[in-house]
């Protein structure tokens, strides 16, 4: 037997080519929000990977240090070293902030940590670990920093001496790493005039300004202009220390909050990033939506101009499974031709988002037997017309 | 030797009630294997309907038809058994060829032996000589907004004649036709029609060609009348 869809198909190509193509932008954009969505969550999941840590340990009470704020005591790390299954320790804060480049802003998170401690970034592409200090940065490639280049963060200038990729919030900003000292005080100094301002409010208070006691103003003003505090202490343990018995024993001992990996896991994808999850699924159920309801439509159009030959058809004996399998294959083919340029499109546009955009392959075929099925469902209105049509109207008046 | 058509007392009652139509009202008919009929009327007199009650595609509301001995619709026939009658014993040629565009002119002829089982290279055989014995087998490979009115008419006669049906039924096949071409395609029906013993009714207007016809059917109000043609038998 002829195969009816594909001489039609032939016989219109250019006409059924780009019909699949306007599809396939849609799929394409089906596709793209699916990888936004699996961007979202690798981004989440990569944060809590670089760090190398197995606990963090952050402010009582709180879910930080990336979805509240947190404030441990930088001598926390001490004491958290002490308990057993701990083999390292790394103090370590984060701050998104703004930072001028080449004349325009770009949105990073500024780390501060301690190198050869948990918190270090994992691994670089080009560079050099930080070596110095002070006023040296590590920085996300996705940043647009380039190595040797000088950036400023609030009063110093930092030089960037290495590049590390997929180091981002979980918001998708890249992290900058600088020595946790220079981040401390970027995050918590106050500004000449605050100081200043602290300083004419504690010299004015008669507790702290006794002319008695030599030194005492001095060392409380001293103590203003200090910071010690970070947001998490990222802890390593030993190979075979159990994490939720060590973090009983943090939360127990120590008054403080400490997250395994899956607990950060629990708060970062079913916390963090679930507004913006079901957000993106109601896009994509409305795409999909949107997809049948255009699919149906094209289908339906294309099964009402060939209404005649139907009638011929089955004027001269086709059956109704050989008419629904002509409109049924079509539906399919149009779909297949929108996949493959949805998911061309997805994968070319993809780098250009200002996101991380994942696309994987097991939601690219999951994706290929959605699009056929919706096809298929999208067909049996056109099929329904189909067999509706009367063989008589072939014969006429 | 049974009639290729014989049907007696058919009504066709269209709707209910005051609404109620009668479109036929006791048509009665034979045709003989062979024999070209001419079936003239007014619009509105019923042609249509006993065409389509011939071509098994709206069943009569009361009467009797045989086609090629074969009472039909006696007996609980179904759907299937109407499409595989209009499929192996009845073609149809309309006024205009009603070719699928999208198939090529061997492939437009071979569909029907297709649909009736036949493989694809057998169904496509049997077609080119239907095109070669219609004379439009060198136009076998082209698409059918390729060809004239006249070579696409002459297609869509192979298409009804490929199975080898005993009836054909054919629907002003010469109304888009000048004078010449009108008579040729008469001429071919008739040929065929004695080759193959097919049974031809036509349908039509055409002046110039009802004094091709062998016997004629007036239809008038959803009656029959008979009359004796001028063409080659009579």
């Amino acid at each position: 037997m002829i195969n009816l869809a594909g001489r039609d198909i032939l016989n219109g190509w250019g006409k059924f080519v780009f019909t699949g193509l306007g599809l396939g932008l849609l799929i394409g954009v089906t596709l793209s929000m699916a990888g936004i969505y699996r961007g979202l969550v690798d981004d989440g999941r990569v944060l809590l990977s670089n760090g190398g840590a197995d606990l963090w340990v952050v402010q009582r009470d709180t879910l930080g240090p990336y979805a509240e704020p947190s404030n441990v005591r930088d001598d926390a790390y001490r004491a958290l070293l002490g308990v057993k299954g701990v083999v390292e320790a790394g103090n370590v804060t984060y701050l998104t902030m703004q930072i001028e480049h080449q004349g325009s802003d770009v949105r990073v998170m500024l780390v501060g940590f301690q190198p050869g401690h948990p918190g270090e970034p994992g691994y670089l592409v080009a560079g050099r670990p930080i070596t110095r200090s002070h006023y040296e940065a590590i920085a996300d490639i996705k940043s647009g920093f380039r190595l040797g280049e000088r950036i400023r963060i609030r009063r110093h200038e930092y030089t960037v001496v290495g590049l590390t990729r997929r180091m981002v919030s979980s918001g998708g900003d890249p992290m900058v790493f600088v020595p946790l000292r220079d981040a401390q005080e970027v995050q918590f100094l106050k500004d000449n005039d605050a100081l200043v301002n602290e300083r004419a409010r504690i010299a004015a208070n008669p507790a702290f300004n006794r002319p008695a006691v030599p030194g005492l103003l001095d060392a409380v003003q001293a103590s203003q202009a200090n910071s010690r505090t970070v947001n998490v202490v990222m802890l390593r343990l030993a190979p075979h220390a159990d994490e939720a018995i060590v973090a009983g024993e943090i939360r127990r001992w120590k008054h403080l909050e400490a997250y395994t990996r899956a607990d950060m896991d629990e708060i970062l994808v079913a916390k963090l990033i679930a507004t913006s999850a079901k957000q993106i699924f109601m896009f994509l159920v409305i795409l999909a939506v949107v997809s049948a309801a255009i699919v149906a439509f094209i289908i339906y159009t294309m099964t009402l101009n060939k209404v005649r030959e139907i009638a011929v058809l089955k004027l001269i004996g086709a059956r109704n499974r050989t008419i629904s399998a002509m409109i049924l294959q079509q539906a399919l083919g149009l779909g297949a031709i929108g996949f493959i340029v949805g998911k061309t499109a997805a994968t070319l546009w993809a780098p250009i988002f200002p996101k991380y955009v994942l696309l994987l392959p097991g939601d690219a075929v999951l994706g290929a037997l959605l699009v056929l099925v919706i096809c298929a469902l999208a067909s049996i209105v056109a099929i329904r017309a189909a067999l509706r049509v009367d063989p008589a109207t072939a014969i006429g008046g | 030797m049974a009639a290729a058509i014989e049907i007696s007392g058919l009504t066709k009652r269209y709707g209910v009630g005051d609404a109620a139509v009668d479109a036929l009202k006791g048509v009665d008919m034979i045709v003989q294997p062979g024999e070209v009929v001419g079936l003239i009327g007014p619009s509105g007199s019923g042609k249509s309907t006993l065409l389509k009650c011939l071509g098994a595609v709206i069943e009569p509301t009361s009467g009797r038809m045989a086609l090629a001995g074969e009472a039909i619709y006696d007996n609980g026939w179904r759907v299937s058994d109407l499409r595989a009658l209009r499929r192996d014993r009845i073609g149809f040629v309309f006024q205009a060829p009603h070719l699928i565009p999208f198939l090529d002119v061997t492939d437009n002829v071979a569909l029907l032996p297709m649909l009736a089982g036949m493989s694809n290279a057998r169904a496509r055989d049997r077609a080119r000589e239907m095109l070669v014995a219609l004379d439009v087998g060198h136009r076998a490979q082209a698409r059918v907004p390729q060809l004239s009115g006249g070579e696409q008419q002459r297609v869509a006669i192979a298409r009804a004649l490929v199975n080898q049906p005993p009836i054909i039924l054919a629907d002003e096949p010469t109304a888009p036709l000048d004078s010449e071409r009108a008579l040729a395609v008469v001429r071919i029906l008739n040929e065929m029609a004695t080759r193959f013993s097919t049974a031809i009714i036509v349908v039509t207007h055409d002046e110039k060609i009802i004094p091709t016809f062998q016997r004629i059917y007036h239809i008038r109000d959803g009656r029959t009348y008979e009359e004796a043609g001028q063409g080659r038998a009579a």
